[in-house]
């Protein structure tokens, strides 16, 4: 019924668009955007796999319509990396094998990303139940929660 | 997951939000979305006009005050879960607040819509039984508060009619009250299958139980094992069956984390 100028600035870059009011963020940075790294991975705001930072805090864009964006600064998983270098939570990933098919893992990097910027030093349980909102059906998480630690400690 | 078309309005103020609600039949209030979002991509609701009220800054903020903290009710868990004024004051919020969902529900879900969506297995409803909040509603008409014992009213349901809003909940002093939180959940910080809050002063415990009925279920005894479990077994409760437990075990339940609760309160 009602369509709404929203105006975003998503990974450093400002985007105007008209969106209808009942489209979900995740969509809105999907489809409109072209950002297809947040990825949807349940219907029911479970998995974790939508995580984005909005105003610097971490949400499941799949719980948020679109407009509700408007004026906000949103950080999906390809603006981590600035001039296609890999971060250092990327790089331990890597190394430490923390995903197989990568579903989950822009979520993941999203919500260590958040973890970090507020706790530098976690410890185990920190990082456990930093990544609670994050589902992951290939690891067990333990690479996951070791990459995390690898990132911290560097 | 494609919502029904809808009708969005984001107002500034408490005023403003209360003329939209009540301005309209089909209107409902977004507050942390982590409920109302998800039924509206079931289509089990699809309100035509949703009232954000994200951007309504008079309904953020905890204020400790002689009569007790004075929550806004769009106030989020994180924000309650890292609150200094609530640490020092009644610590039970935070440490409650901390167990639910994860990290991103947190940065979201609020207070006031915790207690409105009034689901049977909300942490709120039987926690602020418990420490016998106030709530206060603001409608076209005004305002006005209402005790814990009377703002819920039964499945989904509370004492905010269509076309209002609660703006706040205000909790007692502490005190030399003692504050116990206990439950059994579907994995770590799940849902309840049954939770219990507990408050006691000097010998006396007042214990909310919740996941066993429409509204939480209150009940006062001594502060002792046997009286706490006699008082549950003379609740008579009717809890409901459902693959995760039955009748039997929320029963069972119930007087065993009533008991834990009270023992725990601190």
């Amino acid at each position: 019924m009602s369509e709404h100028q929203v105006t975003v600035t998503v990974n450093g870059e400002r985007y105007e668009r008209e969106v209808e009011a009942r489209k979900l963020l995740v969509h809105f940075v999907r489809d409109d955007l072209d950002l297809t790294g947040t990825h949807v991975g349940c219907d029911t705001g479970n998995c974790g796999a939508c995580t984005v930072l909005l105003d610097k805090q971490a949400v499941k864009s799949c719980m948020l319509l679109a407009v509700q964006a408007d004026g906000a600064e949103i950080t999906t998983v390809e603006g981590l990396a600035a001039d296609g270098e890999q971060t250092p939570l990327q790089r331990a990933f890597s190394e430490h094998h923390g995903l197989q098919c990568g579903y989950c893992t822009p979520g993941m990097l999203l919500s260590a990303t958040y973890l970090l910027s507020r706790n530098p030093q976690p410890s185990e349980e920190d990082i456990r139940r930093a990544i609670q909102g994050n589902i992951c059906r290939c690891t067990g998480y333990v690479n996951i929660v070791k990459a995390i630690r690898a990132a911290a400690g560097a | 997951m494609l919502l029904r078309a809808l009708d969005y309005a984001r107002p500034g103020s408490v005023d403003e939000a209360v003329g939209l609600l009540a301005g309209r039949e089909d209107a409902r209030a977004l507050a942390g979305g982590q409920s109302l979002v998800n039924v509206m991509k079931t289509r089990v609701a699809s309100p035509e006009l949703v009232v954000d009220l994200n951007r309504i800054d008079a309904l953020r903020g905890i204020a400790a005050t002689p009569d007790g903290l004075e929550i806004g009710a769009m106030t989020t868990y994180a924000a309650i879960v890292d609150s200094p004024e609530i640490a020092a004051a009644r610590p039970v919020l935070a440490e409650v607040a901390r167990t639910i969902a994860d990290v991103q529900v947190r940065n979201r879900g609020t207070i006031g819509g915790n207690v409105c969506s009034n689901d049977p297995t909300n942490h709120f409803p039987p926690l602020l039984a418990a420490l016998e909040a106030d709530f206060t509603i603001r409608g076209a008409d005004g305002e006005r508060t209402v005790t814990a014992d009377d703002f819920f009213e039964g499945v989904y349901l509370t004492a905010v009619q269509p076309g209002e809003l609660l703006t706040s909940v205000r909790i007692p002093a502490k005190e030399d009250t003692r504050d116990g939180w206990a439950s059994i959940t579907l994995g770590k910080d799940g849902t309840g299958i049954v939770n219990v809050a507990a408050t006691v002063r000097g010998g006396t415990a007042r214990v909310a139980i919740g996941c066993v009925a429409a509204t939480p279920v209150v009940v006062t005894a001594s502060a002792d094992e046997t009286a706490i479990r006699d008082a549950v077994r003379s609740a008579d409760l009717d809890p409901p069956a459902d693959v995760h437990a039955s009748a039997d075990y929320r029963r069972h339940l119930a007087e065993v984390l009533a008991a834990r609760a009270v023992a725990d309160a601190r």
